[in-house]
């Protein structure tokens, strides 16, 4: 399942970081973040929450730009 | 400006204002000190505090870290020698806020107009209750609702006009700026913008599948999918930035060794220190990463704007390589529709002929009817034809004004025993005869898209090598075609599965280097357009099919837009090649100066940030493809 979410987030290099610390998260197939039209697209592993996934994944994101917002 | 860039730039402006007093009013010692670090504080704080989460996260080496490591360190040699010139510190941070604001506005403001360009998402629907006009969410509207679009509105989902008629510009869509005239029976496609008259549609479909939802949908996920150069780039930031901050370590750090050491002179600590500062600030990638998915963005939007809808930023890439164009003949290079190529051997005067024609095919549907009808052009009064009789695959005998005219194929000449002459051009002959004498013969066919024979020429002229021709329809017919359009390579008679076959076949003989593209009109070439390595769909306004299958969609049917789209794309990955080299180069040029000791921090931060506002306005440049 995929799911795009709507993101905030300044700079181009904080957006693939944020690619990259999202597609780590357990639950989480594949991540792809547009920075120009600032948006995630989430690809969920089969079977996963992804509510409870998305959490973890605004921690991760977090964690390596403390600036950025996801709407869940 | 959104609230953050305003804050930011008052941010600026007193920092700037303070600093300019602090040099004016003469301060000493602890006072002066403290004063400078106010002020350092004051245009700096944000980027000290993300370096310490980026640390604290163990998220060290991004561009906050290379600041502030740059400017406390420029701060604590001033106050290790003791000059009190704090000047430094705070101009490279200062200069580097004032960077990172162009980029966000100059960057969020292309991104919007960019992203307007596309926004053809309609706000309302509106529908009669009561004999009252009601908005509702275009998603609210079930198929077969009557909604009422009133000039000046989008049509917000796709339909059928049933009452009215109006003129629709679809330029949003198409990039064609001539309105399309519609009237009740018509179809309209959402999207759309209604120019002079009420109308109102009955909904076909609902607003998730109308055309305007796949467009929407398709121009949000082309980001995602992103550019060979753009994953080039992500990785090389990766390695970069850590590369950067060791070697400028091992630059404070090894010469002043090697120089105490080996060569028995002073270390020189504060100069090779100042010279590692001067390093780390030249090098943040910023110019580089923002420039690359900026430049496809609006290479992107550049291309949406003129009815070309590319799928991803990968297939820019694609395009610009592509040196094989695959065509399909029917509804790509012709327009899928008979027309009348001539009228031969006749004796009556050649419209007369096609009045008796018309005239006695007035009241059937059959696509050849309808050619003939719509050659002759005029008003075909029902009340001349009396007693039409059809044969079914032969023609039609009909009385037209008292005459009795006999219009149809050899089939039909011979059963009623007149003689014919045979049509040597390609097409189909439609013999003619009048009061049982033969009149002659009107030959119709499919012709050539008016745009295609310089779509072709285009093509060739860009460098494209090879064109192709496939069709399925026969041998003479389809020479005929490609030598009125000059292209030499055709493969006629050719089944569906034959197609893919040949574009195997083509696909073998290309090099590994070149890139090829299948353009088709989508409806049954689905096959075809996902084996290529780029399939072009056009005239995709409304077709489902074509939009699915495609990588690229041309919503009109001007085979031109493809010499567009080569070279939107070709102008788009250029940009991009000469962001790369500029970028790279002029930093690699001041890293080795500052490493050389010939450039201070000031020309760092200049480099840094001028290189990045040059490389986002040559991004911008994406948006015009030169005609």
């Amino acid at each position: 399942m995929t799911k795009t979410y709507k993101i905030e987030v300044d700079c181009a290099n904080c957006a693939n970081l944020m690619e990259r610390a999202a597609g780590k998260v357990p639950g989480v197939a594949s991540a792809s973040v547009s920075f120009m039209t600032q948006k995630m697209m989430v690809e969920f592993a089969p079977g996963s929450d992804p509510a409870g996934v998305m959490k973890e994944v605004l921690k991760a994101c977090k964690k390596v730009e403390p600036d950025c917002r996801i709407d869940l | 400006m959104n609230g953050k860039q305003k804050k930011m730039l008052a941010r600026i402006l007193l920092a700037s204002a303070m600093l300019a007093l602090l040099n004016v009013v003469p301060t000493r010692g602890l006072v002066r000190l403290g004063l400078f670090l106010l002020c350092y504080g004051l245009i700096g704080y944000d980027i000290l505090l993300d370096a310490g989460k980026g640390i604290w996260n163990r998220q060290v080496f991004d561009e906050n870290f290379l600041m502030a490591i740059a400017t406390v360190g420029a701060f604590g040699l001033a106050v290790y020698d003791g000059s009190g010139e704090y000047n430094e510190a705070i101009a490279v941070m200062l200069f580097y806020q004032i960077g990172e604001l162009f980029q966000s506005y100059a960057v969020g403001k292309s991104r919007k107009n960019i992203a307007a360009l596309m926004d053809i998402r309609p706000d309302y629907a509106n529908i009669e209750r009561d004999g009252r006009l009601i908005q509702v969410d275009p998603e609210e509207v079930a198929v077969g609702s009557v909604i009422v679009v009133q000039p000046g509105e989008r049509i917000p989902l796709d339909g059928v006009v049933v009452e009215g008629a109006t003129a629709l510009d679809t330029s949003a869509l198409t990039g064609e700026s001539r309105p399309r005239d519609v009237q009740a029976g018509d179809e309209v496609v959402s999207g759309c913008v209604n120019l002079s008259g009420m109308v109102k549609v009955r909904a076909t479909k609902p607003f998730g599948e109308s055309t305007v939802s796949r467009i929407l949908e398709l121009v949000e996920n082309s980001s995602f999918h992103k550019s060979r150069s753009e994953k080039f780039i992500t990785k090389f930031a990766r390695v970069y930035t850590p590369a950067v901050c060791y070697s400028a370590l091992a630059l404070a750090v090894l010469p002043p060794l090697v120089r105490m050491v080996f060569l028995g002179q002073p270390g020189q600590w504060g100069d090779w220190f100042y010279r590692a500062l001067t390093f780390l600030v030249i090098s943040c990638p910023c110019a580089l990463v923002i420039s690359i998915p900026l430049t496809f963005f609006a290479g992107l939007g550049g291309a949406g704007k003129a009815g070309i809808l590319i799928k991803g930023a990968n297939y820019l890439e694609t395009l610009a390589k592509t040196d094989y164009v695959i065509f399909d003949k029917t509804g790509t290079l012709t327009q899928g529709a008979f027309q009348v190529a001539g009228v031969h051997h006749n004796t009556m005067d050649e419209g007369t002929l096609l009045e008796y024609a018309a005239l006695a095919e007035c009241a059937s549907s059959h696509p050849i009817s309808k050619s003939l009808q719509a050659a002759y052009g005029g008003e075909l009064s029902r009340t001349r034809v009396a007693e039409v009789e059809e044969r079914s695959g032969r023609g039609i005998l009909a009385k037209v004004d008292g005459h009795a005219v006999a219009v149809g194929n050899e089939k039909l000449m011979a059963e009623l025993g007149i003689g014919c002459r045979l049509c040597g051009s390609p097409g189909t002959a439609i013999h003619v005869a009048v009061d049982g004498k033969y009149e002659g013969h009107i030959l119709i066919c499919d012709v050539c898209k008016p745009t295609a024979a310089a779509a072709i020429e285009e093509l060739k002229q860009m460098g494209v090598k090879h064109i192709v021709m496939l069709t399925g329809d026969s041998d003479q017919v389809a020479r005929d075609v490609a030598a009125s359009l000059g292209i030499r390579r055709v493969y006629s008679q050719l089944l569906p599965a034959g197609k893919v076959e040949k574009l195997e076949q083509l696909l073998r003989e290309k090099g590994d280097k070149s890139r090829l593209a299948f353009v088709g009109d989508g409806i049954n070439d689905a096959p075809v357009l996902t084996r290529a390595d780029i399939g072009i769909a056009m005239g995709a306004m409304g077709s489902d099919a074509a939009i699915e299958a495609a990588d690229v969609v041309l919503m009109d049917d001007d085979p031109r837009k493809i010499a567009e789209a080569i070279r939107i794309s070709r102008k788009c990955i250029a940009i991009v090649y000469q962001n790369i080299v500029f970028a790279l180069g002029i930093k690699f040029a001041c890293l080795l100066l500052g490493a050389m000791g010939a450039a201070n921090m000031w020309f760092a931060i200049f480099a840094d940030v001028g290189v990045m506002v040059l490389a986002v306005l040559n991004a911008i440049r994406a948006l015009h493809a030169r005609k």
